[in-house]
């Protein structure tokens, strides 16, 4: 019985297998509609994301499995004081699986350690988040149809971005790939990411403080929000945020096939105009985290077509 | 200077000088009711200067602690006047229930009941996590 709780739990070999499993699913959905047939996902939102958790839910029910769950703290025994031990300890009996989301940092580790069944980290506040970077990692993939050489440029709060970090420590792990960050002073990349993950394996990266300097050069451009509120002044974020979005004409630089990413909801930091490029991919990220999220549910439950 | 030589006892010998006080408080010292000598910026050939801490009774120490706060310190072990054990102590691999995480979004910052536990990451760099949320522990 195992857990992820982190992207970095899953070797390359196995990240490998769970893309293969997603494309079958992509080719073949019916040969896997009742592969989960009689099994039951247990979705425990401690906080709201709706759309993670439909993703989920979405994902079992492809596999012709059942879900249950609750959708936030207030309405589960959590609210009454019970602990994520208890909690998970008490679903475990009776779900087979469980995916959970909590706003406090490691609580997926203690639910791990008690529930009985895998657990899948759902997001655990701003630390982990695996199954969105598999979902990116997938997206890539269908796009580029390899992750080694990469040149993968990053974009906006990229101190705060979990999703920058995850991706960051997953791509790392091949061969060729370099990185571009590409932020305002206030929210670079920090520090421990990169001499966590690049300097130990000498990946070449560079830090920019606008998107044009470096477009031509990129294979990927992963963009984040950059919130108002990490700003000490309202004038700061409004000088700075329209450095941060993305439109077409910034993207008349690019690459054909360079691909734009985004990990949603967004708010105004790719132009509506964007959508329709063939480069934008960010619509089919939502997609492949649902196929992605399958086939990690099948991996953890032992089921096979 | 001339401290009395222990018959039963121990002896932490090359403790980073300075750091005596705090391995004294950690381990309670002050509430065994035997003579304790703390000796400190002792000569040595080794580190230049040492403290050292000799404990005239047989005690438990929890070495894992020990070893986290200070891997250069050599336990002696002593009976009927001898050395009978020698004990390097060394990073351990897991430190639990002795540090606090001090992530303010950590699990462990709102469900009091859980056990604080580090790992060790990085040897060289001598860097603990907390199992929970990663956060570096702070010596
Ligand atoms: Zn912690």
């Amino acid at each position: 019985m195992r857990s992820i709780l982190n992207i970095t739990d899953l070797s390359l070999s196995e990240l490998d297998e769970l893309i293969a499993t997603a494309e079958d699913m992509i080719a073949n959905p019916k040969k896997y509609s009742e592969v989960c047939h009689g099994k039951k996902l247990a979705t425990l939102f401690f906080e709201p994301s709706t759309r993670t958790r439909l993703s989920f839910e979405a994902a079992m029910l492809e596999l012709g499995g059942s879900v249950l769950g609750f959708s936030e703290a207030s309405s589960s025994s959590a609210a009454k004081g019970e602990s994520v031990a208890d909690t998970t300890r008490v679903v475990g009996c009776y779900a087979d699986i469980i995916a959970m989301r909590h706003p406090k940092e490691g609580a997926p580790v203690v639910a791990a350690r008690k529930a009985g069944v895998p657990v899948i980290n759902a997001g655990d506040g701003g630390h982990n988040h695996p199954t969105q970077t598999l979902a990116d990692l997938l997206t890539i993939w269908r796009k580029k149809h390899t992750f080694e050489g990469l040149t993968i440029g990053m974009c906006g709060d990229l101190k705060f971005g979990r999703t920058v970090h995850s991706l960051v420590g997953a791509m790392a792990r091949y061969a060729g790939v370099k990185f571009v960050f590409i932020s305002p002073e206030e929210l670079k990349i920090p520090q421990y990411v990169i001499t966590d993950e690049l300097e130990p394996r000498n990946i070449p990266y560079k830090e920019v403080s606008t998107m044009e300097e470096v477009m031509p050069e990129l294979d990927v451009l992963y963009m984040t929000r950059v919130q108002g509120e990490r700003f000490f002044n309202e004038a700061d974020y409004i000088r700075l945020r329209d450095t941060y979005i993305l439109t077409p004409e910034k993207l008349a630089t690019a690459k054909e096939d360079m691909i734009v990413m985004h990990p949603l909801p967004r708010v105004n930091e790719i132009s509506v105009k964007v959508d329709d490029d063939p480069r934008a991919a960010y619509f089919d990220q939502v997609l492949n985290g649902k196929y992605m999220r399958a086939a990690l549910i099948m991996k953890l439950l032992e089921v096979t077509v | 200077m001339i401290i009395g030589q222990i018959k039963d006892g121990i002896v932490l010998d090359h403790i980073t000088a300075g750091r005596g006080m705090d391995i004294y408080k950690i381990l309670e010292l002050e509430k065994l009711d035997c003579t304790v000598a703390m000796i400190e910026r002792a000569a040595s050939h080794k580190m230049g200067r040492k403290d050292i801490i000799k404990i005239d009774k047989d005690m438990d120490i929890d070495f894992d602690v020990l070893g986290y706060i200070d891997p250069g310190i050599t336990v002696n072990v002593i009976r009927d006047g001898e050395v009978v054990e020698r004990r390097q102590m060394e990073l351990p691999e897991r430190v639990v229930g002795v540090l606090k995480c001090k992530n303010p979004r950590c699990i462990t910052s709102v469900e009091q009941e859980l056990t604080h536990e580090f790992k060790l990451t990085d040897r060289a760099r001598q860097i603990y996590r907390c199992v929970y949320c990663d956060h570096i522990a702070s010596k």
